[in-house]
């Protein structure tokens, strides 16, 4: 009796393992299948088929993917894409993090009459689609003159990113007591002072979660990298596109794998590095 | 010279008036506490004090300056949080010294000022940790160091130590009396505890509703309340509020208590505005201390005897506290430790009517 119904809680745990492996493995397929590619030869690919393990492990496509390959009659591989992306990304996950704690900082921590209404107008923009601010964009970015230029995406990115950068500071700064403001008043600190010295280093739990938020979200952006650049001022994702759209010639499964995992390659180490603290960033509750 | 004056000060907020018109006049060296119920306006009156919330009307001098309007880190005041308010990012030293960094005062000042404020709160082994790291106590004390190293005109407390358990609230207590009267400045000390008001103070001001009922030494709060209000916020348990009505025979006065008024409670220390009460419904005030079993009572003293039910008795080892009944008022009676009438007995109970308040039922206030 005992016995039987330990063989059927074990039954259970296989079949439930069974099926975890099934789905993980179906959603991993793909991504096994560009890593076989990205080491097989153009030859090999095209002689049988898209599936199948590499005959030898050849590093050439990712060299090509790398620097030479042409991309739009460019024939610098995505090198300086990548470039472009991290010249995007950095500039605009730094800026959009540090407004994202001064408005939070502001809302939550200075309230003043409006305070509600400001956020909710803030954070609306969560909620808004992309595609819908598409041409107020494009007219914004002709009147600045930032048209096709990567200022122009960072300051989209900027803009953007400070809904969600305002919600999640606002969010955590509302558990710092207000008596510590008061208190910094009463010393002399002024604005900024209780800022940099006071809430600034209690915030590095949810800074750490902006800024991954934020640099993936900002790396992997596709349809403003899209619309509102062309040529060599392209982000990664839109020179990836511009790459696997290139119909004169057969299709080089391989380079466009590489390529493909040469641009997932930094959120994928930020994930890496910081994704304990992104867990751990987002459980953090009141500061104490 | 006066530490502190406040005049016609009103604070709304909306509709809502959270201050009418308070005024406040203080010496310097005076250790003044406001008391009340939550939501009674004290806190808003000490921020407003502070300067970290705005005044509607009405003017505030410290120190004989005028303050009104003037931003909070130069009114010369140091203040004292109910969360402590320590920077949790720095060190006790850097909390210590962060409003004179604020400031700009050379550091060789700087360090002089924390090691004499270190060694007179005694944590100058604390000084590197973090608040963090640090007690109840601890993080107290250190609040207290960074208000002390300012050197104030004006100490402002906002309920100190509500947030610490019962044995170290009396011990920080004690110190804080201490350090009153060790350094003598003027201080200014929000609470919702009147034994913590009526042992630190040297006046109090009881608060309700937006308005000081009555601002007085706590001997005068506790022995001759303005109203009922303060009557029963002062003293735990509260002062026995009685029903009853005036009679006069001759010369003497007597409160007329209990079912169909028919027990007389002699009034010996009548005065001109009783006899004008005379005849009249009136609220006799009590403490309980001024009722106990009539074997306790001290010669001399007069006395007036009260048959009362005993509903229930609380010996707390110190005393002996009884619920008791007369009529339909339930009165709070204060024994020696080792008396126990029965319980559901009448038991003739011995009035202290000497320190007896008697006050206007419609308006709450004391006639006499």
């Amino acid at each position: 009796m005992v016995e039987a119904r330990s063989l059927s809680a074990r039954g259970g745990r296989i079949l439930l393992y069974a099926i975890l492996i099934a789905f993980a493995a179906f959603y991993l397929t793909p991504l096994i299948v560009v890593i076989l590619n990205s080491f097989r030869s153009f030859q090999e690919i095209t002689q049988t088929s898209v599936l199948g393990f590499p005959k030898e492990f050849r590093l050439d496509n990712w060299v090509q993917a790398w620097g030479s390959y042409c991309i739009a009659g460019i024939c610098s591989g995505i090198s300086p894409y990548m470039w472009n992306s991290l010249l995007i990304a950095v500039p605009a996950t730094l800026i959009s993090t540090l407004l994202g704690a001064m408005n939070g900082y502001l809302l939550s921590l200075w309230r003043f009459r409006g305070a509600g209404l400001i956020f909710g107008i803030i954070t609306f923009g969560v909620f808004l689609p992309a595609q819908m601010k598409l041409v107020p964009w494009a007219i914004t970015l002709r009147d600045l003159g930032l048209s096709n230029t990567l200022a122009g995406l960072v300051l989209i990115h900027v803009v953007q990113g400070m809904s969600f950068t305002t919600l999640f500071c606002r969010n955590y700064y509302v558990n710092v007591p207000q008596d510590l403001i008061k208190a910094a008043k009463v010393d002399g600190a002024g604005f900024l002072q209780i800022f940099w010295r006071i809430i600034l280093p209690l915030s590095p739990p949810i800074l750490i979660v902006t800024v991954i938020w934020q640099f993936t979200g900002i790396w992997n952006e596709f349809l403003y990298g899209i619309t509102f650049s062309e040529g060599s001022a392209r982000p990664v994702t839109a020179a990836l596109m511009a790459l696997s759209a290139n119909i004169a010639q057969a299709r080089e499964y391989g380079i466009e794998s590489a390529s493909v995992l040469i641009a997932a390659l930094p959120t994928l180490l930020v994930y890496l590095f910081g994704g304990k603290y992104f867990v751990r960033g987002l459980t953090a509750g009141a500061v104490k | 010279m006066s530490a502190l004056s406040v005049e016609k000060l009103r604070v709304r907020f909306g509709s809502v008036e959270v201050l009418k018109s308070v005024d406040l006049a203080i010496e310097s060296g005076e250790f003044i506490v406001l008391v009340g119920p939550s939501g009674c306006g004290k806190s808003t009156l000490l921020n407003v004090i502070a300067g970290l919330e705005q005044a509607t009307e009405g003017r505030i001098e410290i120190g004989g300056r005028e303050v009104t309007g003037v931003p909070p880190k130069d009114r010369d005041i140091a203040m004292v949080f109910q969360t402590y308010a320590l920077y949790p990012a720095m060190t006790v030293r850097g909390n210590i010294t962060f409003g004179m960094e604020c400031r700009g005062v050379p550091k060789a000042e700087q360090k002089e000022a924390v090691a004499r404020v270190a060694k007179l709160l005694q944590i100058e082994h604390l000084l590197d940790r973090r608040p963090g790291q640090l007690s109840g106590g601890q993080r107290q004390r250190v609040a207290m160091g960074r208000a002390l190293v300012r050197d104030p005109v004006l100490f402002l407390f906002d309920e100190p130590l509500s947030n610490l358990d019962a044995k170290l609230r009396v011990e920080m207590r004690m110190e804080i009396k201490r350090l009153h009267q060790r350094i003598g400045t003027t201080m200014v000390y929000v609470t919702h505890d009147q034994v913590e008001a009526m042992t630190l103070a040297t006046r109090i001001a009881v608060m309700n509703g937006g308005v000081i009922q009555q601002f007085a030494d706590p001997q005068t709060i506790y022995d001759q309340p303005a109203n009922l209000f303060v009557a029963r916020f002062m003293g735990s348990p509260p002062m026995n509020a009685i029903p009853a009505r005036l009679a006069a025979s001759g010369s003497e006065i007597a409160a007329m208590v209990g079912p169909d008024a028919a027990t007389a409670v002699p009034l010996p220390n009548a005065t001109a505005a009783m006899k004008d009460w005379v005849g009249r419904e009136v609220v006799l005030g009590i403490r309980p201390e001024c009722i106990t079993l009539p074997d306790g009572e001290q010669p001399g003293k007069p006395a007036a005897s009260l048959p009362a039910t005993v509903e229930m008795i609380e010996p707390t080892g110190a005393e002996t506290m009884a619920l008791i009944r007369v009529g339909q008022s339930e009165i709070m009676a204060r024994m020696r430790p080792d008396a126990r009438p029965a319980v559901g007995s009448v038991a003739s109970f011995a009035l202290d009517t000497a320190k007896a308040c008697l006050f206007d039922p419609k308006t709450e206030s004391r006639i006499a």
